[in-house]
């Protein structure tokens, strides 16, 4: 009885495989919701002399050959990986690319990693990454770890609603609503706080959010408007944001404790390129049509 | 001391929701997995069949996917909007019962065979023979194994954490962000379920006391 | 089909067993009609939620996860059962030194959540300097967690060996530890076979919290799928296809249980396994000849004393 159960089981599984295996064929939709995800080509060039010493960071990657960056996976526009394609895309990673450039490093010698971000400061101080470029919020706290370049980018907790939505306009409006954010996060917790009237719904991440305002289980989503932007820019006649930001997140990039002449290093490469920048942002975040200056940098000695 | 104490509000919300859970995911599941268990010893061939292909469907899935469908799928039925935790308590009692349901499988197994021939020598019938005679019997035979269940349902309820129940298994994420240290949230959380534990053993012993089989 | 549960039935009860059988099969054919179509009307079934699973380097992708689940379940499973056999033969020890801190230990780990312990690992220890990788964090935990289970169920199996065979042994004169290995375990092994390899069923599942300190298995995969937008979030679709795949593995060691349990049932041994059904991890009733046995030769157990 059992075994026949078991045989039916693999049988169904394996048929249903590769019955799929042959459907989809052809190119895969694109990752960025538009064609233009990917900024121009000729926007930087791969640095040929680095000038840059007494940074452990850089001499390491520099002896190995490649440099390893971590980044976020599953936040569309800002740091996506494309399942079937294998391709990553979105504004931390093309960030994370031009400091690669900059420091002498060409696409292919760049080795990323998905980590998620219980786990940012440890991969950094055990060195398991050189740098880290994901939604990487600039705090005391974590600077007690860590140092940050940057902060390249400047945001703050947002709201995300279905398109159409007349009863949500600002955070004022949360009285009686369900929002969803990560379980535990800042936002969430800053929800609690202060707007007790307003009900919670908590998952891992903020995709299952984004699904659960898809079916109606929640009324709006909550977190830093830089990656509810890239949610509705990739849905943009489904969602979107509302309201202005009603704290503020500054984005950086995440280094090892210590090592300033790369940090000094990256904040120039920032300083420097406002125009890269521009071109980056436009290519993804901004695809969605919004428009914002690039942040000065927090140089600290 | 001082993380819990300064935290004492998230520790008791998440223990709360852990305990609610339970008692709830406890019940329904005893109820369940009374009736799945009769239905796989039942005269009624489909009935048997429906108890075998849910036990053994479930008890070789995850928990975790189990929650899966029903935290993620249930939405997509359109049906009215229900709580998380409501969600939760559901897909524990489902998974539960068929727990319940084997125990219970193997405590009629230690119903001496002549109880429920006298039961039908006395002209009940398959449903009056299992309520008056053959259940009361294996209940009492189960109340081990059933609290071995019951304190996995315990421990199990932490999953919830990741599908939107603050309850126990939550508390880590929390007081994280918090900046408290995590080594020290979590061993809090241990310590209260060992003592959760206990007393749940504590009730197993005591219940085997007042309802041992004489034989 | 007749049992002591039930008289055969006679040409009344045949119809309304019918009639009952009818009324099973159609509530639940309507409740899983309901749900197949609303999730086909909600699109979950709609080719491009599924068009996901159509790509070369998704199945890749599954396949290492799949093994990256396997090795979880290997590791785990053998250290497990290693650290079973210890703590069994502390807690059976005749030191009180031995016996008690043993058994607490064993108490300890199975009380704490497997959740909570893989959580301890992964994220507490480096409160303290210690990192571990989360694949060393999932092994841990299923070891301690299992471990303390499999100790349990040792000690059962030697504890429902007759005396006689303890006396027997002492009587040629063997020593406590020549005992243990040559005549008790060896029977208690054979007698608990089935309920060890339920309760490996049991670590392969648990596996399926890897996901949570971030051991990339299957449902950290499945997870990640639901956020490929660009497919539509084809978490259901992933859940169905992970799903499968558990089942399939579950129940292929189910089934070797199963298989196991007829060999040794048939295997003509005296003594030690009384009714002889893998359930509960609890050894030791007064079975003999069962309600049970009779009323259902099919029924086997998968399951374990732990979930």
């Amino acid at each position: 009885m059992r075994k026949k159960w078991s045989v039916a089981i693999v049988a169904t599984a394996a048929a249903a495989a590769l019955t799929l295996a042959g459907c989809a064929q052809g190119a895969p939709p694109s990752a960025g919701g538009g064609d233009a995800s990917e900024p121009p080509k000729d926007l930087y060039t791969v640095a040929d002399n680095v000038d840059l010493t007494g940074s452990p960071t850089y001499d390491k990657a520099k002896a190995a050959g490649k440099i390893t960056v971590g980044v976020k996976e599953d936040q569309p526009n800002l740091g996506f990986l494309d399942a079937a394609t294998g391709k990553r895309s979105g504004f931390d990673i093309e960030i994370a690319k031009w400091i690669a450039a900059s420091l002498g490093f060409s696409e292919k010698q760049i080795e990323f990693k998905a980590i998620p971000s219980a786990n940012r400061e440890s991969a950094i101080v055990n060195g398991d990454i050189d740098y880290y470029v994901g939604t990487y919020s600039i705090t005391d706290a974590r600077k007690q770890q860590i140092d940050f370049a940057g902060p390249y980018f400047v945001t703050g907790q947002g709201l995300l609603v279905k398109k159409g939505n007349t009863e949500i306009k600002s955070e004022k409006d949360l009285a009686g609503k369900t929002v969803c954010s990560a379980t535990g996060s800042t936002p969430i917790q800053n929800i609690k706080a202060n707007f007790p009237d307003t009900k919670t719904t908590e998952f891992d991440t903020y995709s299952q959010c984004v699904d659960a305002l898809n079916d109606g289980s929640v009324d709006a989503v909550t977190t830093d408007e830089a990656i509810l932007i890239g949610y509705a820019a990739q849905a943009p006649d489904d969602l979107e944001v509302v309201g202005k930001p009603f704290s503020t997140e500054k984005y950086g990039v995440g280094l090892p404790k210590g090592d300033s002449a790369l940090r000094h290093f990256i904040n120039k490469t920032f300083t420097d390129g406002s125009e890269v920048w521009t071109g980056i942002y436009d290519a993804t975040l901004g695809a969605s049509g919004t428009k914002v200056d690039q942040p000065e940098v927090d140089d600290y000695q | 001391m001082n993380v819990l104490l300064d935290n004492l509000d998230i520790f008791v919300t998440g223990f709360r929701n852990t305990l609610i859970m339970f008692f709830a995911s406890g019940l329904i599941a005893l109820v369940l997995g009374t009736i799945v268990g009769s239905f796989r010893v039942s005269p009624v061939a489909p009935m048997r069949a429906l108890g075998t292909i849910y036990v053994n469907l479930v008890r070789n899935t995850p928990l975790t996917l189990i929650f899966f469908f029903f935290v993620f799928g249930y939405p997509k039925l359109g049906l009215p909007r229900a709580d998380y935790i409501v969600l939760a308590i559901i897909a524990l009692s489902l998974y539960t019962a068929t727990y319940v349901a084997e125990a219970l499988r193997s405590g009629i197994n230690t119903v001496p065979l002549g109880q429920a021939e006298a039961a039908r020598a006395i002209g009940l019938t398959f449903g009056q023979s299992m309520t008056l005679v053959v259940l009361p019997q294996a209940f009492r035979a189960i109340i081990p194994p059933l609290m071995n269940v019951f304190i996995a349902l315990l421990k199990n309820t932490t999953i919830a954490a990741g599908f939107s129940v603050l309850d126990a298994g939550a508390i880590r994420a929390y007081l994280s962000e918090r900046g408290e240290p995590q080594l020290v949230v979590l061993l809090w959380v241990a310590v209260i379920f060992i003592a959760l534990a206990a007393l749940l053993s504590w009730a197993q012993r005591a219940l085997e006391k007042k309802w041992r089989l004489a034989r | 089909m007749s049992s002591v549960l039930f008289d055969t039935p006679g040409p009344r009860a045949r119809r309304r067993q019918v009639v009952i059988g009818a009324i099973t099969v159609v509530v639940v054919a309507v409740i899983l009609g309901f749900i197949v179509y609303r999730f086909a009307v909600t699109g979950q079934f709609s080719a491009q939620k599924w068009s996901i699973f159509g790509y070369a380097l998704v199945w890749n992708d599954i396949l290492a996860a799949l093994a990256r689940t396997l090795a979880a379940f290997a590791v785990g499973g053998v250290l497990a059962i290693v650290l079973g056999f210890v703590l069994a033969m502390g807690r059976l020890s005749d030191h009180a030194a031995v016996r008690v801190p043993v058994m607490l230990i064993t108490e300890l780990f199975r009380a704490i959540p497997l959740l909570i312990l893989m959580m301890l690992f992964y994220y507490g220890l480096p409160t303290i300097g210690i990192r571990l990788t989360p694949f060393i964090a999932v092994v841990a935990g299923l070891t301690l967690y299992n471990g303390a289970v499999f100790a349990e169920i040792f000690r059962a199996g030697v504890e429902s060996l007759p005396k006689g065979q303890r006396e027997a042994g002492m009587a040629i004169g063997l020593r406590k530890g020549q005992l243990m290995r040559m005549i008790l375990l060896p029977q208690a092994v054979r007698a608990m076979l089935p309920i060890i390899v339920a309760q490996l069923v049991v670590v392969l599942k648990d596996t399926a919290l890897g996901f949570i300190v971030t051991y990339q298995e299957l449902l950290y995969l499945a997870k990640f799928y639901g956020t490929q937008l660009q497919y539509g979030s084809p978490i259901i679709p992933s859940a169905i296809v992970m799903g499968s795949i558990y089942i399939a593995l579950c129940l292929v060691l189910a089934g070797f249980a199963k298989l196991l349990e007829v060999r040794l049932r048939g295997g003509g041994r005296k003594g030690g396994r009384k009714g002889g059904d893998g359930d509960d991890g609890l050894a030791g009733f007064p079975t003999g000849t069962s309600v049970m046995r009779l009323a259902n030769p099919d029924a086997g157990g998968t399951g374990a004393g732990g979930i």
